[in-house]
């Protein structure tokens, strides 16, 4: 296979291509949609629908070739692209991908297809611009991944904010307004003193060439940064971070947003946008300030709030009328997981955090599907209009029971793998506080077995509930390549966590030998945080 | 012995190329299963009865709902299109699986090998220096478990042919248990921790879903996923154990940690530390104080799935898990001593409140917790083999005793199913004089009460003479004896746990009698119209009674005691000893721990007194004939009522655990921090400062010049003396 790819250049154009492709494609859902008005609407809309699906299967079909061109041994960029942009500005369009970024590119073009399968037949209204911002989307997630330019990045994480912000503005449920605006305005805060940052360090990295350069080794070699100015840049990264993550607790937009946004929407966020946050930690935030990092009282206050995230929101979780909000504050728990195993820094921690990130997208994913369907048969999502219901809807209930373990980490699912090496690993730097976030492992079978029986068990009592029809075969579907993964990376995960361990090793490694140099003139000279 | 390596064990191994090759087999062939009864249920689903929300259908044809009077008289129990293929593959699976398993037991016993083979399927988990590979072991020890829960599962498979055959969910039922079955062989043929866990989670997840398979009762939903949340308690303690182990020795493998235990320090705080985690993870899966609390709750599923998990297999895991991690508990006195006194509390424990239940099969259920906890005692005396004889005869007769109950609920169901009675299937006072009705059961379940009770020579008697025995043996010359447990000498807590289990045994005779007297003996009274349906079960669920029945009075003949004239000696004692003879002897000073014919005779003439003086106690202290219906019974008094009330453990949790948490999550965290201070506060706050500071600014927008222009000038004027000041 990586003969063949060699054999058609694959490397070097597969991003480039990945990124316009659905920018392409978004240009052509949007005149479709311009020049059929006056047509059946209907006719239109399915077009529309298909030619997205089509799309974003041609975007997945071309990016599962990264899996077998990546060089497993390669530390480094790999299949990168570099090209002239915004000269002046000392900008370029700078791609590449290593161990970690393309497993999230892997996840992205995945979850692509699913979630407009998923939009199908609940998204009624406007449906060319909905797709069109799907697609959109999809470029801005993908660009995030890959850019290996920090301006490039930049843009990048502001394209995809706009169309989530229109999605769950334009397209979501009866608080849509409220919940899109908090969802602005809190990841807008922190990105913007994140852009101040990113001018900062690109000024200071083409110091000697009297433009700026955002290239990220450019950035990467930038020396001589006082202590202060140190402890302030990380500071702006991780504001724009945390809040994506979300860290407790600038985490309160995001049980909004979930339950405010559409179906797509929300599996987006929680399978793909929150990955941006902790991307951005494990790209940009360690990497170039590991002293900071790794200064005792940052990393413990980090690792507290990780922790207490792990906590708090399953105790939150637990008490959820809203089976969308349980869910969503279900991911500040297994987000904090991640956080924890980032900021534990041994190399399984490290590998377990992207494997939580993989699997938290696959099934959170999947839940907010599952909960997307029920909704759409019944309209609500509250507990109390359920129970009983693994009577009359017996398949739905079954995919969402195998989810629900997966997401509790029971062995023999994703789930599993990866909070277990998480833990083990964060055990070795960080004992206590990883003893605490195992805490979470009790939680979690609480509040979701409670869900599991408040909705599927308990007396079949809701006469309306009577004809609730199973799920149809889209839906199966669509849910069948998530349980596949769910199943194989519980039990056969060994080939996406070889692909990892170079990248992951060598980030360890990064923090470990950068941090112990930054470390000692931040600790004795003071910080101003 | 133990101290080779994975590497060693597998190269040039005397079971290489041998059946015991196929090891992988035994837990695929339930698998395969699984599978086939799972794409049946799943298929078929839409034949299921009527789904009607309003109406009576509660998804069971009979059995164990008796509790709720809800049930559809006329409703014919609905036969599910599939039973027929369901009732082949079900129990076939096990019995090939128990057949390979004979074939592997064989190879093994002629090979006799010192060190475990492990058959290495493929690579798990792979991270930085953390590597464990999918692999099986078979050893002495993982082979007598094989042996039991594929040999006692498959008569229990075959028992719920005829038990659950006219259930709706049948396909799932065979599902659940095929899958059980599974993962239970997962967990004693994993050849590490993390393959340990897999089948450890596992069983519970499917304890979990079979406690609640009639689903549509709140009751049974509740139990299960208590099942599941106490669990996961101890799983928390498992979890922290094998992180400990990982950093501290770099490898999860049993055979990589028994080779590098002795690097922990025997006695040192670390391993104490790890063998206490382990230990609550025992506790919450072998229902032992202060997790127990589940397994009473567990009642709720099907009678056969209590035999099968919550008797015979599945909470006998945590006493594997300790006997699995001899090495590491040999070493360490105290965790040991711990394991042994809270064995013997729980032993002594469960049994007073197994006094005073009236449901048959909550009887059964504490006398389970507290069989447990013997088992615990044995362990936690580092007489690991004992504590394994206990269980497998504990296997053997409770498996019976919850089987021959589940064929007196059955006839108890189906007396009242033909009359429309709503009353209590369950509630032995609702029973009574059955041996007339049910006599190959009345004669079966008395050789289980005799052989729980340790009457000779019926099984319990020599594994639980052994684990006293043990007991006692150890109170002088052993690590445990002269360890300090809190500042008390260890073998002053042996002592204690010595009586404890004594206590115990008075008390499960006492009120096994008592099940056996109110079940079988004395009057009937489940009512004149229902007397005549009354009988004994089909020989489908008959059969592997008496198989049972044979095991039962038979099965102490597998470790005969030092002091017997003939027949196999201590033979499954040396079985086990490539496993665990080592550790043993380290408990006990490199000495087998020996005492004189007079104290064994003694030891053993007490024991039988005990067990000889609780049957007659009930007999000449209970009147059965005096006992009225569950329906006009009167509330018990005093102490009475606290044992009937379980000590209101229960309500105890409930208030200061299980409240606290959700009303203190609800109302302090997610209404107080989470919308009050964090939303309310910083972000609508701001937001309103935000739109207070727009409002002054539209304000300023008034459009008249003269104003701007004023404006302009003050702000002229400050900038200037900013700068001037400067």
């Amino acid at each position: 296979m990586s003969d063949f790819l060699a054999s058609i250049g694959y490397n070097g154009w597969i991003l480039p291509a990945l990124l316009i492709l659905p920018a392409v494609g978004a240009l052509a859902v949007w005149l479709q949609g311009v020049l059929s008005r006056g047509t059946s609407n209907d006719v239109a809309d399915t077009t529309a629908r298909r030619m997205t699906f089509a799309i974003l299967v041609l975007e997945f079909v071309l990016s599962i070739g990264l899996w077998w061109s990546l060089d497993q041994k390669d530390t480094g960029w790999q299949a990168v692209v570099d090209l002239p942009w915004i000269d002046v500005w000392g900008a370029r369009f700078t791609v590449g991908v290593d161990g970690i970024s393309v497993m999230m590119v892997l996840l992205t073009t995945m979850l692509m297809p699913l979630a407009i399968l998923g939009g199908w037949t609940s998204i009624r209204r406007k449906v060319n611009g909905y797709h069109t911002l799907m697609l959109v989307l999809t470029t801005g997630m993908l660009g995030v991944f890959v850019a290996k330019d920090l301006f490039l990045f930049y843009v990048m994480w502001e394209v995809m904010l706009v169309p989530m912000y229109f999605i769950i503005g334009i397209w979501g449920g009866d608080r849509r307004i409220y919940a899109s605006i908090k969802f602005f305005i809190y990841t807008m805060l922190g990105s913007l003193l994140m852009l101040v940052a990113i001018i900062y360090l690109g000024l200071q990295a083409g110091i000697m060439e009297g433009k700026p350069n955002f290239s990220y080794d450019a950035i990467m070699a930038v020396s001589g940064l006082s202590p202060t100015a140190m402890f302030l840049l990380f500071g702006a990264f991780f504001l724009a971070f945390a809040v994506k993550v979300p860290m407790f607790p600038f985490h309160t937009w995001l049980p909004d947003a979930h339950v405010e946004a559409p179906t797509a929407g929300s599996v987006i966020l929680a399978g793909i946008l929150l990955k941006l946050g902790t991307y951005g930690f494990l790209r940009f935030a360690m990497p170039l300030f590991p002293g900071v990092a790794m200064h005792p009282t940052v990393r413990t206050t980090v690792l507290a709030l990780a922790v207490i995230g792990v906590i708090y929101g399953s105790l939150v979780a637990l008490v959820q009328p809203d089976f969308k909000k349980l869910v969503a504050y279900s991911s500040v728990a297994h987000l904090g997981m991640v956080m924890l195993g980032i900021f534990a820094n041994t190399r399984e921690s490290i590998q377990g955090a992207l494997m939580v990130m993989i699997s938290h997208g696959l099934s959170t994913g999947a839940l907010f599907f599952l909960i997307g369907m029920i909704y759409e048969r019944k309209h609500s999502r509250m507990f109390a209009d359920y129970g009983g219901i693994a009577k009359v809807v017996p398949i739905w209930s079954t995919i969402l029971t195998i989810v629900a373990l997966s997401s509790i980490g029971l062995p023999g699912t994703n789930g599993f793998v990866s909070e277990f090496l998480v833990m083990l690993g964060s055990f070795k730097t960080v004992p206590y506080m990883t003893t605490v976030a195992a805490i979470g492992v009790i939680l979690s079978a609480a509040y979701l077995l409670w869900a599991l029986q408040r909705l599927i068990y308990n007396a079949f009592d809701k006469p309306s509930n009577r004809s609730l029809p199973d799920l149809n075969w889209r839906e199966i579907g669509l849910l069948t390549p998530l349980l596949i993964g769910i199943l194989w990376l519980g039990v056969y995960p060994k080939p996406v966590l070889q692909r990892m361990e170079a990248s992951a090793t060598k980030l360890v490694q990064l923090v470990e030998q950068r941090g112990a140099n930054q470390l000692p003139a931040l600790t004795s000279g003071g910080g101003g945080n | 012995m133990l101290l080779q390596t994975a590497a060693v064990a597998s190269t040039g191994h005397s079971l290489q190329g041998s059946v015991a090759e196929w090891i992988w087999l035994v837990p695929v062939l339930p698998l395969i299963g699984f599978l086939i009864n799972g794409w049946l249920s799943l298929r078929a689903v839409g034949h299921v009865g009527p789904a009607d929300p309003s109406g009576e259908e509660h998804g069971h044809g009979h059995t164990d709902d008796a509790h709720h009077d809800a049930h559809d008289d006329g409703h014919q129990a609905t036969r599910h299109p599939s039973a027929s293929i369901v009732s082949v593959v079900g129990p076939t699976v096990l019995i090939l699986a128990f057949l390979l398993a004979v074939a592997i037991f064989a190879a093994l016993a002629a090979a006799q090998p010192d060190a475990p083979f492990v058959k290495q399927l493929f690579t798990w988990m792979v991270a930085g220096d953390f590597r464990v590979d999918a692999a099986f072991q078979v050893d002495q020890l993982s082979m007598v478990m094989v042996l039991v829960i594929t040999g006692v599962g498959a008569l229990i498979h075959v028992f719920s042919v005829g038990y659950m055959r006219d259930d709706p969910g049948y396909p799932r039922y065979f599902a659940y248990l095929n899958l059980f079955v599974f993962f239970m062989l997962v967990l004693v043929l994993g050849a590490s921790y993390p393959v340990l866990f897999v089948g450890w989670e596992g069983v519970g997840l499917c304890s979990y879903l079979l406690i609640g398979f009639w689903f549509t009762d709140k009751v049974n939903a509740d139990a299960g996923k208590k099942a599941f949340v106490v669990n996961r308690i101890g799983d928390f303690g498992f979890l922290i154990a094998m992180f400990l182990l990982f950093a501290n020795l770099g490898t999860l493998d049993f055979s990589g940690v028994n080779a590098a235990a002795p690097a922990l320090g025997a006695g040192s705080a670390l391993v104490t530390v790890i063998c206490l985690l382990l230990f609550l993870g025992c506790a919450g899966k072998s229902a032992q104080i202060p997790l127990y609390v589940w397994l009473p709750d567990a009642m709720a599923g099907p009678t056969p799935v209590s035999a099968l998990i919550h008797a015979a297999t599945m909470v006998t895991a945590g006493v594997y898990l300790v006997a699995r991690s001899a090495a590491l508990f040999s070493m360490a006195p105290a965790a040991s001593l711990t394991v042994a006194l809270v064995g013997g509390l729980t032993a002594l424990f469960a049994a007073t409140i197994g006094l005073k239940q009236w449901d048959i099969k909550k009887v059964l259920a504490y006398s389970t917790v507290s069989q447990l906890g013997y088992m615990f005692v044995g362990v936690g005396v580092g007489a690991y083999a004992a504590g394994i004889f206990h269980l497998v005869t504990h296997a053997f007769f409770k498996a019976l005793l919850f089987l021959g109950s589940g064929s007196v609920i059955y006839a108890m169901h189906q007396a009242y199913h033909h009359t429309g009675s709503h009353e209590d299937a369950q509630d032995m006072r609702n029973m009574g004089g059955l041996k007339q009705f049910m006599p190959v059961t009345f004669v079966l379940m008395w050789i289980a009460t005799l052989a729980i009770a340790g009457i000779p020579p019926f099984a319990g008697f020599f594994s639980k003479d052994e684990i006293l025995g043990a007991v006692f043996a150890r109170t002088h010359g052993s690590t445990l004896a002269d360890a300090q447990w809190f500042g008390i000498p260890g073998s002053a807590v042996l002592y204690a746990v010595w009586v404890f289990g004594l206590a115990a045994a008075l008390l499960t005779a006492i009120y096994m009698t008592r099940m056996m007297l109110y079940t079988f003996h004395g009057p009937n009274r489940s009512g004149e119209r229902e007397r005549e349906h009354l009988h004994e079960a089909p020989w489908i669920m008959t059969g592997p009674l008496v198989a049972l029945g044979v095991l039962s009075a038979v099965g102490g003949w597998l470790n005969l005691p030092a002091f017997f004239p003939a027949g196999p000696i201590q033979a499954l004692h040396h079985w086990l000893e490539p496993v665990s003879g080592d550790a043993a002897l380290q408990v006990t000073h490199g000495a087998e721990a020996h005492m004189t014919a007079t104290t064994e005779y003694t030891l053993v003439g007490i024991a039988v007194a005990i067990a000889v003086a609780g049957i007659a106690i009930a007999f000449a202290r209970l009147k059965p004939a005096a006992l009225v219906p569950k329906a006009e019974a009167p509330e018990a008094e005093g102490f009475e009522r606290v044992l009937e009330h379980k000590y209101y453990v229960d309500e105890i949790y409930d208030r200061i655990v299980v409240r606290p948490i959700e009303s203190g999550s609800r109302g302090i965290l997610w209404r107080g921090l989470d919308a009050g201070i964090i939303d309310g506060l910083f972000v609508n706050g701001s937001a309103y400062l935000a739109r207070g500071f727009g409002w002054l600014g539209a304000r300023l927008q008034t459009g008249r010049t003269g104003t701007y222009a004023w404006v302009l000038v003050i702000g002229v004027i400050a900038v200037l003396s900013a700068f001037s000041l400067r």
